[in-house]
Formats: C-alpha cells, sequence, structure tokens
C-alpha cells in the first residue's frame, strides 16, 4: 500500500472535518479503503480509529473489501421490483456466479444492488459503470455484462453509446493522422505534433468526437495556445473559423471517406471542437 | 435566566438547561435510558419524550436534548407522551427482553406485554458504552460500526483494540446487558438469562488484571465456585 499516497491525500484536506472527503479519495486511489489506510487516517487526523471505521462502515459507496474494476448495480426499488427485477437480478446472479454485493474472483466485476436510482419509470434499471440501462430483461444481462467487461461503459465516457470514433487525415498532405500503435480507449489515437514557445513534442488525442482524453508528451499549461501540426509534412493545420466556444484558432484535419473536416480548438484545456460534413456545420 | 413551564408550574433555568434537567429540578420524573450524568446527552432511545407547545402545534421531543427555551410550555405526562413512552417500551421490550432495566421500567409504566415480533438482542443501541469509552475512559475503543439494521457497536474490525485498557465501564453502564449482575443472586433474578450469557472476562487469563466497575462482577463470582 502506497503509504505517501494516502498521508498525501489525508494533508491536502483540512484537518478534522474532511474524512469522508479523505475516505472518498482513498477509495479513489484504491477502489477500496484497505485497513492500513484508515488507521492512518485516525492516526494523522487524531479521532480514533472507531470513529473512522464508523464513518466507513455507514455509508453504502465505502467498501472496506477490493472493488472490481467495474461496478453493476441493479436497481431493486419498488417500481423497477414491481418490473421485474428480481429475475434481473436472478440473471445476473447466475452468469457472473456471484452474490450482490460480491466481485468476480478475477476482480473484473463488483455486483451491487440498489434501492432506487430515481428512474422509475424506465425500470428495471440496471447501471453498468456510469452507463443507465432502461427496461433491462434477462435477456439483455449477457450483453451488458459484455460491454462491461469489454470497459465499454467506463468512466470518462469511455465508449458512450453517443460518441464515435473518426478517422482523420492531413488537409495537405493527405496522410492518415491515425496512430495505430497507440489506443485511446479502445480507437486508435489521433497523432499530431505541438509546439509551442519553441518547445515540441507529440500529441495523441482521442478520436472519439467529443472526448477529450488526450497524452501530452510535455507538460503544457492550461489556457494556453499551442500549434498543432502535421507529424509526416509539418504542415500546420491551424485553420481559418475561431473556436466557438472561446475564439481561439482552430486546427482542421480531414475526416476520412467523404469532405468533411473536424475542427478542433489550439487552447489547451478548451473543449470546443466540432466537425464539418459537405459543409453542414455540427457544432457541438 | 430562562423561564418555562413544566406542567403548568413556571421555572427558571440557566441558559442551556435541557428541558430534561429542568423537569428533575422540578421534581417531575421523566425516564431515561441512554441518558447519563456526565455524558453528552444523545437521545437515542426517546423514552425521555415530552410534549412542548400548545394546540394543534404541539409536538413531542426528546427532552434530554431539548434546550429551554423562553416560555416554554411543557407537559412531562400527558396522555400523547405516555402512549409514546409505552410504545418505545414496547419496541425495546421486543428487541431486548432479557435486561432487567427495560423489564422495570415496563413494569414502572404497566406494560405487560408487547406486540411485536420477539427478538432477542443484547444491544437496543443506545450508545451509552460508545459514550462512555469515549468521554469518561478518554479511550475510544469502541464505536457504532454499519447502518440500519446492521448497525452494531464494537471495535473495528471486530479486533482487540489497542486502546482499550480493559476497564470494563462499557459493560458496567449497559443497561441492555447489565441482567448479568443479578447472577450472584439468582432468586432476584427476573429471566435467569443472564446465566446463560459467559462475560468475555471468564474466558480469558488476560483479564485477570481487569479493572472492573462491576459489583458484584459476575464473572468473579463464577470464578470463586
Amino acid at each position: 500500500m502506497d503509504t505517501e499516497r494516502i498521508l498525501s491525500i489525508i494533508r491536502s484536506s483540512n484537518g478534522k472535518g474532511g474524512i469522508i472527503s479523505i475516505l472518498e479519495e482513498i477509495q479513489e486511489e484504491f477502489t477500496y479503503l484497505p485497513e492500513a489506510a484508515l488507521r492512518l487516517v485516525a492516526k494523522e487526523t487524531e479521532r480514533s480509529l472507531a470513529d473512522i471505521y464508523g464513518v466507513a462502515t455507514f455509508y453504502k459507496a465505502f467498501s472496506l473489501k477490493p472493488r472490481g474494476r467495474h461496478c453493476v448495480s441493479a436497481c431493486l426499488g419498488t417500481a423497477c421490483h414491481v418490473r421485474g427485477a428480481r429475475t434481473i437480478v436472478e440473471e445476473f446472479k447466475e452468469q457472473l456466479h456471484v452474490s450482490p454485493g460480491e466481485t468476480t474472483p478475477d476482480k473484473e466485476i463488483t455486483f451491487e444492488t440498489v434501492n432506487c436510482l430515481g428512474a422509475c419509470a424506465l425500470g428495471p434499471i440496471v447501471v453498468s459503470d456510469e452507463h443507465y440501462f432502461a427496461n433491462v430483461t434477462a435477456r439483455g444481462v449477457r450483453d451488458i455484462i459484455q460491454g462491461t467487461k469489454d470497459g465499454t461503459y467506463g468512466s470518462n465516457g469511455r465508449g458512450r453509446e453517443d460518441l464515435f470514433s473518426l478517422e482523420v487525415s492531413c488537409p495537405t498532405c493527405n496522410r492518415s493522422l491515425m496512430d495505430k500503435e497507440q489506443y485511446l480507449y479502445d480507437h486508435p489515437a489521433i497523432l499530431v505534433n505541438v509546439s509551442m514557445n519553441g518547445k515540441k513534442g507529440r500529441l495523441r488525442i482521442s478520436s472519439l468526437y467529443g472526448h477529450f482524453a488526450e497524452i501530452r508528451e510535455h507538460d503544457i499549461p492550461n489556457d494556453t495556445i499551442v500549434n498543432l501540426s502535421c507529424p509526416h509534412c509539418s504542415a500546420n493545420l491551424r485553420s481559418g473559423p475561431g473556436c466557438v466556444e472561446c475564439g481561439a484558432p482552430t486546427a482542421s484535419m480531414r475526416v476520412n471517406g467523404g469532405d468533411g473536416v473536424m475542427r478542433i480548438c489550439t487552447r489547451t484545456g478548451c473543449s470546443g471542437h466540432m466537425l464539418d460534413l459537405d459543409g453542414e456545420g455540427t457544432g457541438q | 435566566m430562562i423561564t418555562l413551564s413544566i406542567n403548568g408550574l413556571p421555572a427558571s433555568v440557566e441558559k442551556g438547561t435541557t428541558v430534561l434537567e429542568a423537569a428533575r429540578f422540578l421534581g417531575f420524573p421523566i425516564p431515561t435510558l441512554c441518558h447519563k450524568e456526565g455524558l453528552t446527552p444523545y437521545g437515542a432511545c426517546r423514552l425521555c419524550v415530552v410534549e412542548i407547545g400548545e394546540g394543534p402545534g404541539a409536538r413531542l421531543v426528546s427532552s434530554c436534548t431539548y434546550p429551554a427555551e423562553e416560555g416554554l410550555k411543557v407537559r412531562t405526562a400527558s396522555e400523547r407522551v405516555m402512549k409514546a413512552r409505552r410504545m418505545i417500551i414496547e419496541l425495546l421490550l421486543a428487541s431486548c427482553p432479557q435486561s432487567k432495566t427495560i423489564q422495570d421500567l415496563a413494569s414502572r409504566h404497566n406494560v405487560r406485554q408487547q406486540r411485536f415480533r420477539q427478538e432477542h438482542e443484547n444491544c437496543i443501541l443506545c450508545g451509552l458504552c460508545v459514550r462512555m469509552c469515549k468521554e469518561q475512559m478518554m479511550a475510544g475503543a469502541i464505536g457504532f460500526r454499519g447502518r440500519g439494521k446492521n448497525r452494531s457497536i464494537g471495535t473495528p474490525f471486530d479486533m482487540r483494540s489497542e486502546e482499550c485498557r480493559l476497564c470494563g465501564g462499557c459493560m458496567q453502564i449497559c443497561p441492555a446487558c447489565q441482567a448479568r449482575c443479578t447472577y450472584t443472586e439468582p432468586e432476584r433474578a427476573i429471566c435467569g438469562g443472564c446465566a446463560n450469557l459467559s462475560p468475555p472476562c471468564l474466558e480469558k487469563e488476560q483479564f485477570t488484571d481487569m479493572m472492573c466497575y462491576m459489583s458484584p462482577c459476575v464473572a468473579c463470582e463464577i470464578k470463586k465456585d
């Protein structure tokens, strides 16, 4: 266990008052609350371990047992129950071979039941990571489990259904900008050169439209306008129209298989981007 | 000073006094279970309910946690209060029938039976032991764990706590497992259930140096036999 990491979490919080937020951060880091971490929190915040343990066991959001990489919760609220949530839970138990509250032996999926998710009209509801499934049937359980294992519904909007992958190429030399070696969220990343104040590096952007994950080789401060260029012909990708959100220059890339152009804002931290397909702007 | 009326009798009390203290000062008996002098009021057992206010605005509050207010009208034994109190005793009896404290309370309030599903817990979650441990013994070895029907009192991770000095304060103050203390005088015991409980200090030799507040101590009496 990373003692230093826990200590830094505790010290960055404001002393005695922030026990829940400390525990939340630890849980985010380790997926659960290790015993040693609770002891450390008690010692550092000068509270008794019994207090910390009481808080950790009181809230359902905290777990003292290691949890899986993915979390699937089935709603057992009144409305979902009436609409047959019990059979859904039975189906999950059957297929995952675990009871509610347990984690599969391969540490992939933690299966839980919850009492209400507040979407009673859509029941039975199942939540996989951050994706909500409405009107779930026992037949649909297999797909949910498979999708969850594949990480389709993970946090960061990984593979959200409304996201689609784009293949882009340089508008000048027409060579593909897709990096087949580096995958971001199960899709090849877009690779471009980035330069700023004489520093040069490479930037990989998720090819999922509407998704802002990126890998930078260098630290670029937020709110900086950078130059993006093609890694093959070094042509600057900067294009005419400014960003719809902040007005900064945008970089354009040609979308493969059509006349579409994707524009992304060159200001770091800005999520402005738009897609021009056959001249029809679909701003987002 | 704050002036309030309790059962029609005017009383002047210091600011910060609770309704319970004011009523007891005037001599009105209010039964309590989770309230002990020297420990912070907790309001868990609700036995000390009193009615405050008048007319349709009247409501029941726990007097041990309710501070005296200027002009407050308190009734400590109205029909509504007694009904609520008897109900609470019935519920307590339903979970902890073997507790001498609760049995005494029941007989004092003329509760002869309870209508709920009988359970045999040995804890009513009044939190007296937790407060005793933390506030009087300065240890904080035990605490509440879990929530709802899974709530229990114990040490973290169910392990012997480093803070625990085996003072026995928690056992001494407990109203639910106090029945053990009548073991030495079986004829005075009500249910004899205590004889079936084994105090932890009996089983382990390391408890010989235990500072015990229980008098007479069941464990010591059994050891003598």
